[in-house]
């Protein structure tokens, strides 16, 4: 099967690949997939936490090539935005701009859910102290 | 000397037609062009000659009768014909089968659609070297087993299972034992004779012949096999296999099986070495990396190798100049793992991130190093941008983690 551009674009110069302190408050991490089905992502996301902008992303996978492409699509698309804006991303805007084909529709989806699940961990660490009071 | 790109490590796939071959094809498509059942004519003899020339060259190669030499479309044809002709020929002596789990689809699907018709099967489950011993086929007979199907070498990698050893116990309990050697033929000596094997498919386009034409042997004398047909017609091929002869097919395949039994053993020689050199210039440049299957029983052209935290169509891209087969195949929603490893209990991370390498005639020592260079370089780049490898330098057990579900 032949990639698009795109996605060989990603795959041999992918953007913001690394890693983030994990623990500081500051950091959301997501790590979504299973080695067993062929494809882990991991993002992260650094938040400054006064404008609630996201400053920094890093990604790291384990994954086909459009796999590996969409996590540092989506990289590229969370830094500059806030946490909710980034919320809105969906799955088929990555499928869209990376033009992959029907059978790895499952990368785009990914990708959101790592998102998501970088966004969940931020908001879980810097939740209001009443949230949980009320 | 400069490698021409792309480079194809495929063989096990299939094999460019040698280009002695295809010159002994090449009269039979125009000037020699007759019917080989043609029995009244000049051209018709002709194109017989050339048929009955293949089966002896096809014949030589395997140690067996010309007579024996049934000639096929190809492997999966020649797999059909054996285990649904046995299975029908023999029904009333019994109805269950010995196969194995990491047999090709074309053995594996004829048995199932057995099974739907009243036969019972045993899949045999190979241990992590892959290969199937005769003490394991020994267990699974019963007093109903007629039929042994086996493969001599395996596709994907490039284990050799005890054949004589099987046929030597097939032939005590007398029970018809058939072998699919689409890998082995032409690759190294065979001998239907001192291994006992009743039936045996072949396929021409595995060592330099062309596509679309392959043969079984059946065996004459003791015992006789016999075959119920699958295909109805003219009664071609001593009534088992109908159809007008692909005599141009014949012809190379002929010539292809002529070819191997002069070169096999000095190609043996070099692709072995080659293949050892491809393996221990990997292994000592990275770690995470098992070389599947049984080391010392394994056709000497075929390596499969597992890169531990890659996974193996993001390694086929950074490899992309050269042609290879990968373990997983992560086009479809399921995103299935190479059966054939999940069955030697390979884990499915692994089976997930492993590359099938086929050398053949004409690779070069160069290609090689250039190859194993490639790989090297791809598994560390993709390690870098791996979670899992990241994980695995922390020290946290992979196999302890709790994914999520996806």
């Amino acid at each position: 099967m032949a990639y698009s551009d795109k996605v060989v674009d990603h795959y041999e110069n992918p953007r913001n690949v690394g890693s983030l302190d994990k623990s500081s408050e500051a950091v959301g991490t997501g790590v979504v997939g299973a080695p067993e089905c062929g494809d882990v992502m991991k993002l992260q996301i650094q938040v400054d936490q006064a404008t609630g902008k996201i400053t920094d992303a890093k990604f790291k996978t384990f994954g086909c090539g459009s796999a590996i492409a969409s996590s540092s699509l989506a990289t590229e698309w969370v830094k500059g935005k806030t946490v909710d804006e980034a919320l809105q991303i969906k799955n088929t805007d990555i499928v869209n701009e990376l033009s992959l084909p029907p059978v790895k529709i499952h990368c785009s989806v990914l990708a959101e859910d790592a998102i998501r699940s970088a966004i969940a961990d931020y908001k879980k660490k810097n939740q209001p102290a009443e949230a949980t009071t009320a | 000397m400069s490698i021409k790109f792309p480079i194809y490590l495929d063989h096990n796939a299939t094999t460019p037609v040698d280009e002695r071959v295809l010159e002994a094809m090449l009269p039979y498509f125009t000037e020699k062009f007759g019917n080989a059942a043609s029995r009244n004519h000049a051209f018709g003899w002709e194109a017989e000659k050339g048929v009955d020339l293949a089966r002896e060259q096809m014949a030589d190669l395997i140690g067996a009768d010309p007579k024996e030499i049934i000639w096929t479309s190809g492997s999966t044809e020649s797999n059909n014909l054996a285990i649904k002709g046995a299975a029908t020929m023999y029904a009333r002596k019994g109805k269950h089968i010995i196969t194995a789990e990491h047999e090709h689809k074309a053995t594996l699907d004829p048995c199932k659609r057995l099974e739907k018709e009243g036969y019972e099967v045993t899949y045999l489950d190979p241990p992590l070297d892959g290969v199937i011993t005769a003490d394991m086929v020994k267990e699974a007979i019963r007093e109903d087993t007629v039929l042994v199907s086996l493969m001599w070498a395996n596709n994907e990698i490039g284990t050799i299972n005890e054949i004589p050893e099987i046929g030597k116990i097939c032939k005590e309990k007398g029970i018809v034992f058939h072998t699919d050697a689409t890998q082995m033929v032409g690759k190294l000596p065979i001998d239907v004779e001192e291994a006992g094997v009743d039936l045996l498919s072949a396929s021409g386009h595995k060592f330099y012949g062309p596509k679309g034409v392959g043969c079984l042997y059946v065996r004459r004398r003791r015992p006789r096999i016999r075959l119920t047909a699958i295909i109805d017609g003219g009664g071609h091929e001593r009534g088992m296999r109908s159809g007008t002869l692909n005599v141009t097919g014949i012809v190379g395949m002929g010539a292809a099986a002529a070819l191997c039994k002069a070169e096999m053993s000095d190609d043996a020689i070099r692709l072995g070495n080659l293949r050892n050199k491809l393996e221990q210039t990997i292994t000592d440049q990275l770690d995470g990396v098992a070389i599947n299957g049984r080391l010392d029983k394994r056709i000497p052209h075929t390596s499969n190798i597992s890169f531990a935290w890659v996974e193996g169509e993001s390694l086929m891209m950074a490899i992309k100049e050269i042609a290879v087969s990968s373990g997983s195949a992560c086009t479809s929603a399921s995103l299935e793992p190479s059966y054939v490893l999940k069955s030697l209990g390979v884990g499915d991370d692994l089976a997930h991130s492993s590359l099938r390498f086929g050398l053949g005639r004409k690779t070069t020592e160069e290609e090689i190093d250039y190859t194993a260079q490639k790989v090297v370089e791809g598994v560390k780049k993709l390690r870098e941008l791996s979670p899992l490898y990241e994980m695995h330098l922390e020290g946290i057990d992979l196999s302890t983690v709790e994914w999520a579900d996806h």
